[in-house]
């Protein structure tokens, strides 16, 4: 805790309902139950509640870095995490609740198996489905692995019952397995130095729950169910094992331990043979999605930048536009309009929203590159064809356009290799490409040196031959 | 043959051809002169529908041509006539010096690739390129460049053929080889066996235009202003 007399406290505002978020009527106001837990904790302790916001899957990192001292938001006490942060007692109980299209048969862990299951990345529940070997779809947001969900993009979505009851369970076609298919607990973390801060947490948090105050803010929220029942019992857990508990689906108190993944060491673990296997895989999604992007941006490019340059007012007018509106807004907001945003109208998968996602965008770009180069051509080559009788199909076709492809080349390079990095952004649309995989595996090795630069090495493997076969092919063509 | 009628031609209120009347008949040779500006490079160019002319009417190896915008299938037609060579060459630099002369009748015209190659062969033969024909544009010298416009402009067989100043754009040691190549292509058009080549040379060199034409044309302010035939030819 600060000399100020606050307690620095880190959470994400983003898709935060009910935890943290920003109230929808004033705007800048941070509301949500786990920011009524800080400020009675504040309280307790006599100092300040101050919000950091900061990226939920990064709040560990900031939290180690000193950003604030305490992560407070929706953090589940996993052996993994046990290990390497100071855990507080648990201020909140609850179950992993699964979420199917009315009529599913699947209600229990073990039948996932091999299912397309959706859940959000670093939770306990992904840990659940690995180990039931379930295919996993990471989502970025808690509302979009629904939505997939509804239109059959994936079987089932399994997430803490208090985003399954706000985002799921509710949703036409869609219902919730009534039964917790697991049941952990939010603890508040924080750095293992702070040690006297971690106590005084603890005393605080044992003072609300005696006092009633957590369960008065949770009945608030209309969290409090039987789940909370447990939170008195559950004291400040001494062994890392007893953290999250598997619910059978014949008897839901029984305490089975959660058979996570990850074996808890503290100390940092290497890259395996297979998580290598899993870049290389990274590294071809990456290719696999630049090459088709480009593949259609580059047509699609030229056609639109003849458009301009060469077309009638209509088609010039139509170009302009498609280009002024690909241009001017983010790829980022594409890629959720395309995926998420039309998929009552059109149903693309992950890869065909990815892949067109990023061509469309990059046209635009591609468009002005031909524009440029085309211009930058002398009048006098289109003059001299049409003068030989050439149409002007046939003047742009044999004379124009290898010319200015020519022209274009260094900037063609130049985008693609710039699409190559960009494509990382079809993780917010579930494709684990090189980069998501790079997060993923640097989350679960806790280290992100190793795995970054083995990520920026791919990369570079694959941008470095691109530019020097670009500089090979304009000497070849402007000769020596 | 090209007949020009009361030919008139503005660049924004601008008179260029302030009404034109003339005729050249089919197989012979005229030459324009007139300093720059007066509308020598423009009248050229009306003449293959590279511009198009506010007023008059002209006719240009059996085809009419009317004022305003002109239909892309008779322009297509004529431009299989009328062949142009330009001051400053414009060969398509990314083509090899044979495909430069054999793009038009294999794309335009449907040629076969190797019946156009032969041909071109013969017409670079004639302007003393064939050793030349897989080298690239940027590889030749300008008169070496100009010779190949001129190959490239015949290929097609034409009736009319406009050359705008084919020798200006060239250093004076290099004018030689290209006016011996007109000379050449002029001989073609005055020999009774030739197809009836008509020449309109637009050109500052006074000498060639002497030594070549039949006709003299000097413009000024966008009209004809004196018509001088040089003696009969030996």
């Amino acid at each position: 805790m600060r000399a100020s007399g606050e307690l620095g406290w880190g959470a994400d505002l983003q898709g935060g309902e009910p935890y943290v978020y920003e109230s929808p009527t004033q705007p800048g106001v941070i509301i949500g139950f786990e920011v009524d837990i800080a400020d009675a904790l504040a309280r307790e302790l006599g100092v300040r509640a101050k919000f950091h916001q900061n990226d939920w899957s990064n709040l560990v990192p900031s939290l180690e870095r000193g950003d604030f001292d305490v992560a407070l938001n929706g953090l589940e006490d996993t052996p993994a995490r046990r290990a390497r942060l100071r855990l507080s007692r648990p201020y909140f109980v609850y179950g992993e609740t699964l979420a199917v299209r009315a009529g599913s048969p699947l209600h229990a862990l073990a039948q996932l198996r091999g299912r397309r299951i959706g859940t959000l990345n670093q939770t306990v529940a992904q840990d659940l489905l690995q180990a039931q070997h379930a295919e996993v779809v990471l989502y970025e947001g808690q509302q979009e692995p629904y939505m997939d969900l509804a239109h059959g993009r994936v079987e089932g979505v399994l997430l803490d019952h208090v985003i399954a009851d706000r985002y799921g369970c509710a949703q036409p076609g869609l219902q919730c397995v009534k039964q917790d298919l697991a049941r952990g607990t939010y603890v508040i973390g924080m750095r293992p130095a702070d040690v006297d801060l971690a106590t005084r947490v603890d005393a605080a948090l044992s003072r609300l729950i005696e006092n009633g105050e957590l369960r008065r803010i949770l009945e608030h929220w209309r969290l409090w169910d039987a789940r909370q029942e447990e939170l008195g019992a559950r004291a400040p857990v001494a062994a890392p094992s007893a953290s999250a508990t598997v619910v059978p689906s014949t008897a839901a108190s029984a305490n089975t331990s959660v058979s996570s993944t990850e074996p808890a060491a503290a100390s940092a673990r290497s890259l395996s043979a297979a998580q290598l296997w899993l870049f290389v895989q990274g590294a071809l999604i990456t290719i696999l999605i630049s090459v088709c992007a480009f593949g259609l941006a580059l047509p699609l490019g030229v056609l639109l930048a003849v458009a301009r340059s060469h077309g009638g007012r209509v088609s010039r007018a139509l170009a302009t536009a498609y280009v002024e509106l690909f241009r001017g807004t983010p790829v980022l907001l594409q890629l959720y309009v395309l995926y998420y945003g039309l998929s009552s109208v059109v149903r693309f998968g992950p890869l065909q929203a990815a892949v067109l996602g990023l061509g469309l965008n990059y046209a635009a770009y591609e468009a002005e590159v031909h524009r440029g180069a085309l211009a930058a051509l002398p009048r006098g080559q289109a003059e001299a064809a049409s003068s030989l009788g050439l149409s002007r199909f046939q003047v742009l076709r044999h004379v124009l356009l290898p010319q200015s492809l020519r022209i274009a080349l260094p900037a063609l390079t130049n985008d693609f290799v710039a699409l190559l990095k960009d494509s990382s952004l079809v993780s917010v649309i579930t494709v684990v490409e090189l980069t998501k995989r790079m997060t993923i595996v640097a989350v679960e090795l806790r280290d992100w040196v190793v795995p970054g630069l083995l990520c920026a090495s791919m990369y570079f493997a694959m941008s470095f031959p691109l530019s020097r076969l670009s500089l090979w092919l304009e000497r070849r063509y402007q000769g020596a | 043959m090209i007949r020009i009628t009361r030919l008139r031609k503005a660049f924004a209120g601008h008179s260029v051809l302030a009404g034109i009347d003339a005729t050249v008949e089919e197989g012979k040779i005229v030459a324009l002169l007139g300093a720059s500006g007066s509308g020598k490079s423009t009248l050229l160019r009306c003449l293959n529908g590279l511009e198009t002319f506010d007023a008059g009417a002209l006719e240009v190896a059996g085809f009419a041509l009317q004022p305003g915008a002109h239909d892309p299938r008779t322009l297509h037609a004529l431009r299989a006539k009328v062949g142009m060579v330009f001051q400053e060459f414009h060969l398509f630099s990314h083509l090899s010096v044979l495909d430069n002369v054999t793009l038009a009748p294999r794309v335009a015209r449907g040629t076969a690739r190797a019946r156009a190659e032969a041909h071109a062969r013969e017409l670079l033969a004639e302007v003393g390129l064939s050793e030349r024909a897989n080298a690239m544009p940027r590889q030749l010298s300008g008169g070496q460049k100009q010779r190949v416009a001129i190959a490239r402009a015949l290929a097609q067989g034409v009736n009319v053929l406009l050359l705008d100043e084919p020798t200006s754009a060239l250093d004076p040691e290099l004018r030689e080889e290209v006016r011996e190549v007109l000379r050449r292509v002029a001989r073609g058009a005055h020999s009774t066996s030739g197809a009836g080549l008509t020449i309109l040379l637009v050109t500052h060199e006074h000498a060639l235009a002497h030594e070549l034409a039949d006709e003299i044309w000097t413009l000024s302010a966008g009209k004809i202003e004196g018509v001088l035939r040089p003696g009969a030819r030996p």
